[in-house]
């Protein structure tokens, strides 16, 4: 009996150790994952000398603090928060209404060889960006506007005088250009977000609704769209941070310094030839605040569409 | 045994699937009585479409999405591969006068691309599989019933809606030579002698280690970020995969007296296949799109040890202004692509999945 008893406890107190060890690791991996975030909060909060001379992870004392670093990247970065904002924000929406409309047409309504255009969208979510960049920059800067200058001076000629030229240097213009394609390239993951939550929704109350005559219009618009405002939550929340931290296509499609947006105002100040670490570190805060925030209001939505893809 | 199961739930299948289909014929029977002519003749015009119905009434909301993207996404590749053909550069507008296949021969004969070629390998295959591991090993930690498991999960995930051009100027301070954490914590431990010793290239001179210009670092130091950074994923989609085992198959190993280690081992690792294999598809892509981090790190001429595919191309294309030669690169990056998802894709069209 006390043998037993002895047992009991020894079991009780390794199975205890070991769930002491699982946290242990666990707090590991949380220094892991945020250290280079808190050494970043801690050198924006730093003066020049002050992040050469202490620990990169150590909090700033009494005579190293500053808020100048913060100032400048705020006043650095915030033309470029703003056009990223007004450039991810349309495009979000965009891809994921017509992301929703798709994956309604290729999954609640079945006909035979939809799987094929399946495939294809879902193929186009792992295209490698570069394989379109160079038409990218030929549709936006050459073709489209030799198109719509030849279109416009043909039709509205005798109000232009033929002298009608498409503003491709117009840093608005660049920002919608951004958008639309953004909003294209959005379209594929956000089809296949709806798809797989369709799929999972009973086709026994759209098959009522059919047999009550409900035309697919009135179907998606009644019974499919109310159903999918927390897949909209996901797909929105997951697609914004993709548009918004993208870097890529901005460099390509933007070239007007006035309507950079923020991941490029950053990169530009990492690239600088100065290199003031405590100035990249508060620009990389301000640059990441917006999905930041996301991130800490919506993590479950965030986690669901990462899952997702 | 099995196979008297696998052959009993095969019947039971067709059987429910023939109950369903004599309900449905009910129900379409009770309709068609109750409804009038309009509805036979809509369906004698249905009958006499060449195609489906469905396709047409279904085609309002998927065909212009699908070729708004089908235009930036397989357009622009064919256009892309069309471009490539050609031996347009320079400013000014593309010529599409001679299609020839000189600019896939001289990639053949450029040492940048096969070195780009090389790190590109290298960082894929060691990227993905680096970051399954970490991934399954955290995804196993968190599926202990710990307490705060949202919290966890949470901040493992963080690192992954960062931009890569965050998480590049972060990681540049970790692993900058005189200051940056990495070297402080080195130093604090007096290693960072021995490691200068170990690592340093042949004809430097530096005591102090520069992670990202060594040649015999740079590369490791990115994969090591982009693992930071990507693991989470994986470990979202490890846990997905352990929630779907049934708690069965624990209890049964348990009975039998396995280990732990055993346990995960025999029993539950191998239940995961499909989870990895869809992380490492796209933890692959991501790897082939590191261009983000790599530019943002040292700009689009990153030095022989860093440059992959995606950055050569851009150098190539945006900066030298050689068009066709970048777009011959692009191709190449758009191979590797469909070489990854091509199986991937058949695989799961195969299994029904799509």
């Amino acid at each position: 009996m006390s043998i037993r008893d002895g047992g009991f406890i020894d079991e009780l107190r390794s199975t205890e150790n070991s769930r002491i060890g699982l946290y242990a690791l666990l707090l590991a991996g949380i220094a892991f994952y945020l250290f280079p975030v808190e050494t970043a909060v801690m050198t924006m909060f730093k003066t020049e000398s002050a992040f050469a001379r202490t620990l990169p992870f150590a909090p700033p004392g009494t005579d190293g603090f500053t808020l100048d670093a913060l100032t400048t990247a705020w006043n650095t970065l915030r033309p470029g928060l703003i056009n990223s904002l007004l450039m991810a924000i349309p495009a979000t929406i965009v891809s994921a209404l017509l992301g929703s409309m798709t994956a309604y047409g290729l999954t609640t309504i079945s006909w035979r060889g939809q799987v094929g255009v399946v495939v294809l969208i879902i193929a186009g979510i792992f295209i490698p960006y570069q394989a379109v960049l160079v038409p990218l920059a030929q549709f936006w800067f050459q073709v489209l506007p030799g198109l719509l200058n030849g279109f416009v001076n043909t039709v509205f000629g005798f109000i232009t005088g033929g002298n009608w030229q498409y503003p491709s240097r117009n840093g608005y213009v660049q920002l919608l250009q951004l958008s639309i394609t953004h909003a294209a390239y959005g379209i594929p993951i956000c089809t296949l977000l709806f798809r797989s939550y369709y799929q999972s929704i009973s086709d026994e109350m759209i098959e009522a609704a059919r047999l009550d005559g409900a035309s697919a219009f009135s179907i998606y618009r009644n019974i499919i769209l109310p159903l999918s405002l927390p897949m909209f939550a996901v797909t929105l929340i997951y697609q914004f941070t993709q548009v918004y931290n993208d870097l890529l296509f901005a460099l390509v499609l933007v070239n007007e310094p006035a309507s950079q947006v923020a991941t490029q105002r950053l990169a530009a100040l990492t690239g600088g030839v100065v290199q003031s670490f405590n100035t990249t570190m508060a620009g990389a805060i301000v640059a990441a605040l917006p999905t930041l925030l996301v991130y800490i209001m919506f993590g479950e939505q965030f986690a669901k569409g990462v899952a997702g893809e | 045994m099995r196979e008297i199961l696998s052959r009993l739930l095969a019947t039971g299948g067709r059987l429910r699937s023939a109950v369903s289909r004599d309900e449905s014929d009910g129900d379409q029977l009770a309709t068609d009585g109750g409804a009038t002519v309009k509805t036979t003749r809509r369906d004698s015009l249905r009958n006499s479409l060449p195609v489906e119905w469905e396709l047409i009434e279904s085609a309002p909301f998927w065909l212009p999405p699908v070729l708004f993207a089908g235009f930036f996404v397989y357009g622009a590749i064919a256009w892309n591969f069309l471009l490539s053909l050609t031996d347009y550069n320079g400013l000014g507008g593309a010529q599409y006068e001679s299609f020839d296949l000189s600019m896939y021969s001289r990639l053949l004969n450029d040492g940048a691309f096969w070195q780009a070629a090389q790190n590109t390998v290298v960082l894929l295959v060691v990227f993905t599989v680096l970051c399954l591991a970490l991934g399954l090993l955290v995804a196993i930690l968190i599926d202990q019933q710990i307490r705060f498991e949202n919290t966890f999960r949470t901040i493992y995930l963080l690192p992954m809606s960062l931009s890569f051009v965050v998480t590049a100027t972060m990681w540049a301070w970790v692993y900058n030579a005189r200051n940056g954490v990495l070297n402080q914590f080195l130093r604090l431990f007096n290693l960072e002698g021995a490691i200068v010793g170990l690592l340093r290239p042949t004809g430097v001179n530096a005591e102090v280690i520069q992670w990202l210009s060594w040649n015999t670092t740079a590369l490791a130091a990115v994969i090591f970020a982009l693992i930071w950074q990507f693991s989470g994923y994986a470990m979202v989609v490890f846990l997905a995969g352990l929630r779907a085992i049934p708690t069965e198959h624990y209890e049964a190993a348990r009975v039998d007296g396995a280990s732990t280690v055993r346990l995960y081992a025999r029993v539950i690792i191998p239940q995961l296949r499909a989870s990895a294999v869809s992380a490492s598809v796209v933890l692959m892509v991501f790897a082939l799109k590191a261009f983000d981090f790599i530019y943002a790190l040292r700009g689009s001429q990153p030095g022989a040890n860093m440059d992959i595919l995606a950055t050569m191309m851009y150098r190539v294309a945006f900066d030298s202004l050689q068009w066709a030669y970048g777009s011959a690169v692009a191709i190449v990056l758009f191979a590797l692509a469909l070489l990854v998802i091509g199986p991937y894709l058949y695989s799961e069209y195969q299994r029904g999945e799509l």
